[in-house]
This record gives structure tokens, sequence and C-alpha cells, in this order.
């Protein structure tokens, strides 16, 4: 399965969907002029992935800032985890925040109210 | 084309604008379209100028936010058909100002009559609800609200109150029968809470 790799930039995050070496990422900014654009191809990735993933999928998130269009679209990514997780796949998601965002914080902890996955909070300390 | 008379006072018009700047605190004004460009300059301004204050982190990102938000709310839904050139991005005026215990974001746009009872229900129903409110209608929103073909995601007004914690300020003002210029003033706190 071919991975994608986005470059991030000052409006859009770094994403990286590499299933060969197991890395599943979100970082950095998302604030697309079209976020459903955007996000599309990674959500088609995902819905391919599901169909045959790995045996466990770690997948980080580890925004500084996202719109609240681009929350709808994340929101489609953790669904997408879920499904994998009801079809008895062994997913968790890793929701890593600055530990002084108290907002980044409690976006995650909203999230992991609104899908049934395993989801962990993980704060970092940005110098 | 003016004559000389009307350019002097148009030059006395810019020192009374600046005037006027100052003594409202207002460090940045716009009138125009605002396209994804232009959000993007204006926030890595006034990213780079709040650098400049000693700010806590939590402030520079609730500007942000609200500047983000306010500024898609105008190119996503305001009306621009005063233009023979029809663009896809709306267009208004964008405005911050700051003082010792605030910055105000504020933002002004054309609106369709018709459309003002409805938007005056959603920012009622915002402002009547408490935090935990909010972040109730916030999270039924994102799960059953969907993305407009602008891309909205109707979501913006409740972040606005959210990170900012405080009412929104908003007015509509008449132009004519058909159209009124809609005004929004969010308040981010400087101090700590």
């Amino acid at each position: 399965m071919q991975a994608i790799k986005i470059k991030g930039s000052d409006d859009t995050p770094n994403v990286i969907l590499d299933k060969e070496n197991g890395i599943f990422e979100i970082s950095g900014r998302s604030l697309p002029e079209d976020v459903a654009a955007f996000y599309e191809p990674i959500l088609d990735w995902l819905e391919s992935y599901a169909e045959d993933p790995l045996e466990k999928t770690v997948f980080n998130f580890k925004l500084e800032y996202f719109n609240t269009a681009s929350s709808k679209l994340l929101l489609d990514v953790l669904l997408k985890l879920e499904d994998m997780y009801d079809d008895g796949k062994d997913i968790l998601v890793r929701w890593h925040f600055p530990d002084d965002d108290e907002d980044m914080e409690e976006a995650g902890e909203e999230y992991a109210d609104i899908v049934e996955v395993p989801f962990e909070q993980i704060s970092y300390t940005i110098d | 084309m003016a004559n000389l008379k009307d350019k002097k006072e148009s030059l006395e018009f810019v020192y009374d604008f600046y005037v006027k700047m100052k003594k409202n605190n207002i460090n940045l004004a716009y009138e125009g379209e605002i396209t994804h460009q232009i959000t993007k300059a204006f926030t890595s301004l006034t990213e780079s100028n709040l650098m400049k204050e000693d700010d806590v982190n939590t402030v520079q990102k609730k500007v942000f936010h609200v500047m983000v938000e306010c500024l898609q709310n105008i190119s996503k839904h305001a009306e621009n058909r005063n233009s023979i050139v029809t663009s896809k991005d709306g267009r208004g005026i964008f405005m911050i100002s700051k003082d010792e215990s605030e910055y105000n974001v504020t933002t002004g746009n054309v609106i369709n009559n018709d459309k003002i009872p409805k938007l005056r229900e959603i920012l009622e129903n915002i402002n009547s609800l408490d935090p935990d409110g909010l972040k109730t209608l916030y999270k039924q929103q994102m799960r059953e609200g969907r993305l407009s073909d602008r891309g909205g995601a109707g979501l913006g007004f409740i972040d606005i109150a959210r990170k900012t914690g405080q009412k929104l300020i908003y007015s509509f003002l008449t132009i004519n029968e058909k159209r009124s210029f809609f005004v929004l003033t969010s308040t981010i706190s400087r101090l700590k809470s």
C-alpha cells in the first residue's frame, strides 16, 4: 500500500500514513483553504487500509492548532479508526498536546468522549 | 477627477482616521475581500506582533483562534453581490484593537435581511448557554452537522464563545429593506484568570 506523506505548511498539517513502517500521524497546523479536499485522500487511504490493517495501529495526533472546519474532518478520521476498532482490530489513538494548552487537551477529551476507541492523552513540553 | 480641494480634504481624512485608530487602540483595520491569503497574512502578522508582547501562550492562541474563525465567517458567508465581478470570497471589515486588559476582534459584513432571524437565533442560543452547555452543543454539532458546500462546519461562533469565555456581542444595522450590516466583537482577556 502506497504511503501518504504530506509535508506540513503554515496552514496544512504534516501527514504520514505509512503501513509498511507502521507510522500514522497528523501533526502541526490545520486550517486549509479547502478542508474537505485536503482530508479526502486521507479518508480514502484509511478506507482502503481498513480492509487489511496491521495487527496493531497506533495513530498519533500532535496538533498545534486546528480550525473548526478541520475539527469536523478530524472527527471523520477518528470515526474511520472507530470502524476498524468495531471490526475487532487493535487500535490506539494517541492525542499529544502541549502541557500549557488546555484547549488542545480539552479537544482531545471531547474526541475521546465522542468516539469509542482506545484513547491516550499525552502532554509534551515546548521549549 | 477630484480637484485639489477634495484631495486636500482626503489628506485631512487620513489624519482624522489615524487619530481615531490611535484613540480606539486599533492595531489593524482592513476592508475588502477576505481571501484565504488575507486570512493567512493577518494571522501571521498578528502572531508575530503577539510574540513581542508578554502575553501567555494561551492568550495568543485564543486570539489566533478567534481571528481565524471570524475571518472565515466573512469569507464564507458575507454577501458580496454589489460588485459586478462575483467572487467566491466574501468581503467585509476586520479590526483588531488592544489595550492593557484585552484584545478585541471585530468583524462587519453585509447580510441579507432574510438571513437575520436564523442567525440571531443561533447567536442567542449560544449566548444563553454556560460553558458546559456550549461544550455539549459543540460536540453535538460536530457529530451531527455536515460540512457546508462552502466548507463551514457550523462551529465557528460556538468556538469563539468557548475560547473567549464571553458572550457574543453583535448588532444588525439596517442598510435598506434588503440588507443589513452585521457587526460582531469578540473579546479575549489578557488578564490571568
